[in-house]
């Protein structure tokens, strides 16, 4: 339906992946979130593994666009 | 018990993103709508994948999301069988044996396929039950995400009924179902992304999954249930007193793995509209088979943490606990809200609250994307304006009465939210009479589909009785501790049942056995009507079988039925 939904989906997390990421680098040794989620700085793994999840999507994304390009039949 | 929170920055910054992307994917399929056939099927062109993704998400709505959470806490893996026998079994069955006939029959609609196997009267009766059904459905979750917004986040009622009613309008009237779907997808990745960190958590709390079950067992014991009865499923269903859930095995398998999974999965067309839109038969086959693995696994993402929050809420030290309700109970249903309030900080709880946000959204548009192709299809252009004959001009007429139908939908729902608000029960009530139609409609498409004797009076008449039947058999049974009316006995009072899912169980069991005998009975006594040829592709014996030439083994709709269904032995194996 002229729109590939592997390209919002690895967009948007890789926006929201991104922003966790930073969010959690920044609050490391924040012991009110160490301590909410059980010494885990869940914001900084939570982050890099939409990150690597919205990258993938849209390396798949990336890839159906090019083959389309090559081969648009 | 407070059960409200503080958001950060963050937290809302999160929420924007994703709501930004949510009217974005509408937005761009905008273009993409040029007739009635792109806005209400999807242009039939979902790829497999995605339609099967969409196809579990619609039914991951919130409503199921915060119910299963408090049912995994009452009842424990028990909950799992509305998952694994309750519905993997009728997900296959709809892949291998209906889908061919639903899709190759160029039905739009579950109702239109039963005008084509049937008669008019058959499609009138199913269309105008359907689309009160889904409506209601949409308003009351609508009322409830409203009601979770006010009591969770203290933003106003009504702004937040208005603001996630003017969200879900604008997608799907921009994108139809193309829109509805893709964000279904969208959706169903945010919910599993937001949820897990709960389950890592929670487990963690607790030492793992052994050391859950070191736990649990003296808090059980002390209901009176053996040790392990809160992580095993199929163990103490011999007796209805041994189980919490208070269902013994045969009504389990009988009225929830049969009956209710069969008549929810293989004839809701806001399901079976997901696989329709597939792009080819093959894709349409394996799109309940997609499902089916994403929908294996969804126990361990809500019902495994409530699981969990039974032995927070009984463990002292941990400072964990559900608010009350007037009469001092725990209510089951903040479970999941709980358990982001115990664990998550800025950041990822702004996520949680989003994929609540996104399970709310995906079932009500859900339901109007599903509304708006039955009230045009099989409402509007069966009765009010049929098809001219100029097919440009009807694809476009009818693609502006899809836009009319969706914005009609959607104030309808308010409308229905706000009914659900003044009379909550009564909408209840209302929901639970119209869902009692899918028993005796499941019989009535299986027979249809795999009889060719059935003739439409005998369909008509049998789909009216299992009905009729159900609403009979909730007037004079009731559960244990019902309080009102609208859990039953409104007639009067003659059988007792010990709980409410018993109640319903053997209500879906007598209307599935009414409409088939009915059917059978009456179908010897009325004329057959449609002819062979008429009946090609609508019922099993008459339709060549589609067989998947020049497809790797590895590819083929079997192969993967194959798979589904041995994970689900094992994992039921794994809990029994």
């Amino acid at each position: 339906m002229g729109l590939d939904i592997k390209l919002p989906i690895g967009l948007m997390f890789s926006i929201l992946g991104l922003l966790l990421t930073i969010f959690g680098f920044f609050t490391i040794g924040d012991q009110e979130i160490y301590k909410r989620s059980l010494g885990i700085n869940i914001n900084l793994w939570s982050g890099l593994l939409m990150l690597i999840f919205g990258s993938v999507m849209l390396f798949f994304a990336f890839r159906t666009a090019r083959t389309k390009k090559e081969n648009p039949e | 018990m407070a059960t409200g929170f503080v958001l950060s920055w963050i937290d809302y910054l999160v929420m924007i993103i994703y709501f930004v992307f949510v009217l974005g994917i509408g937005w761009a399929l905008k273009r993409f709508m040029k007739d009635a056939n792109a806005f209400l099927e999807a242009g039939r062109a979902m790829p497999a994948w995605v339609a099967g993704l969409a196809f579990i998400s619609t039914n991951l709505g919130a409503l199921e999301v915060m119910g299963m959470t408090g049912s995994g806490t009452k009842y424990g893996m028990l909950t799992t069988h509305f998952y694994w026998v309750g519905a993997i079994p009728a997900m296959v069955f709809l892949a291998m044996f209906m889908m061919p006939f639903y899709y190759g029959s160029k039905a739009r609609s579950v109702p239109e396929y039963l005008k084509l196997r049937y008669d008019e009267k058959t499609r009138g009766l199913n269309a105008i039950l359907f689309a009160v059904m889904t409506i209601l459905a949409s308003g009351i979750s609508m009322y409830a995400l409203a009601i979770l917004m006010e009591k969770v986040l203290g933003w106003n009622f009504h702004l937040s009924l208005v603001l996630s009613a003017a969200i879900v309008l604008a997608y799907t009237y921009l994108g139809g179902l193309s829109s509805a779907i893709y964000n279904e997808v969208l959706q169903f990745f945010i919910i599993v992304i937001g949820l897990l960190p709960i389950v890592i958590l929670s487990l963690r709390d607790l030492g793992g999954w052994s050391g859950l079950e070191h736990q649990l067992a003296p808090i059980v014991t002390a209901k009176g249930y053996a040790a392990d009865s809160w992580t095993t499923m199929w163990k103490y269903t011999g007796s209805t007193k041994t189980n919490p859930l208070g269902v013994e095995w045969y009504g389990i398998f009988a009225g929830l793995g049969f009956v209710l999974s069969f008549g929810y999965w293989c004839t809701n067309f806001l399901i079976v509209q997901r696989a329709m839109s597939a792009k080819s038969s093959t894709a349409a086959r394996n799109t309940p088979l997609i499902g089916a693995l994403p929908k294996m696994f969804i126990p361990f993402l809500i019902i495994v943490p409530g699981i969990a929050a039974l032995v927070l809420m009984n463990t002292p030290g941990k400072g964990f606990a559900l608010p009350l309700n007037e009469a001092g109970q725990p209510i089951y249903d903040y479970t999941i809200i709980m358990l982001l309030k115990q664990y998550l900080p800025a950041g990822v709880l702004g996520l949680g609250i989003t994929a609540l946000l996104a399970s709310f959204m995906s079932g009500m548009a859900g339901n109007v994307s599903a509304f708006n192709t039955v009230w045009t299809y099989d409402i509007y252009q069966s009765y009010i304006r049929p098809v001219t004959g100029d097919k440009l001009a009807d694809g476009r007429h009818y693609l502006r009465m899809g836009r009319y139908a969706t914005i009609f939908g959607v104030l309808v729902s308010i409308a229905a939210a706000y009914l659900a608000s003044l009379f909550g029960n009564i909408m209840d009530f209302l929901q639970t009479i119209f869902s009692m139609i899918n028993a005796p409609l499941f019989a009535v498409i299986f027979l249809g589909m795999f009889w060719k004797r059935t003739t439409g009076h005998a369909a008509f008449t049998g789909l009216l009785a299992g009905f009729l039947l159900a609403l009979l058999h909730h007037g004079l049974t009731f559960p244990h501790g019902a309080d009102t009316l609208v859990k039953g006995g409104w007639i009067m009072k003659l059988h007792e049942y010990p709980v409410e899912m018993a109640q319903n169980f053997w209500t879906a069991i007598f209307a599935f056995s009414t409409a088939t005998i009915v059917t059978i009975g009456l179908s010897f006594m009325t004329r057959k009507i449609k002819t062979d040829d008429e009946l090609k592709g609508l019922v099993y014996s008459l339709t060549p079988k589609l067989v998947e030439e020049n497809v790797p083994w590895y590819k083929r709709s079997w192969t993967l039925a194959t798979i589904v269904l041995v994970i689900a032995m094992l994992l039921t194996i794994l809990f029994w």
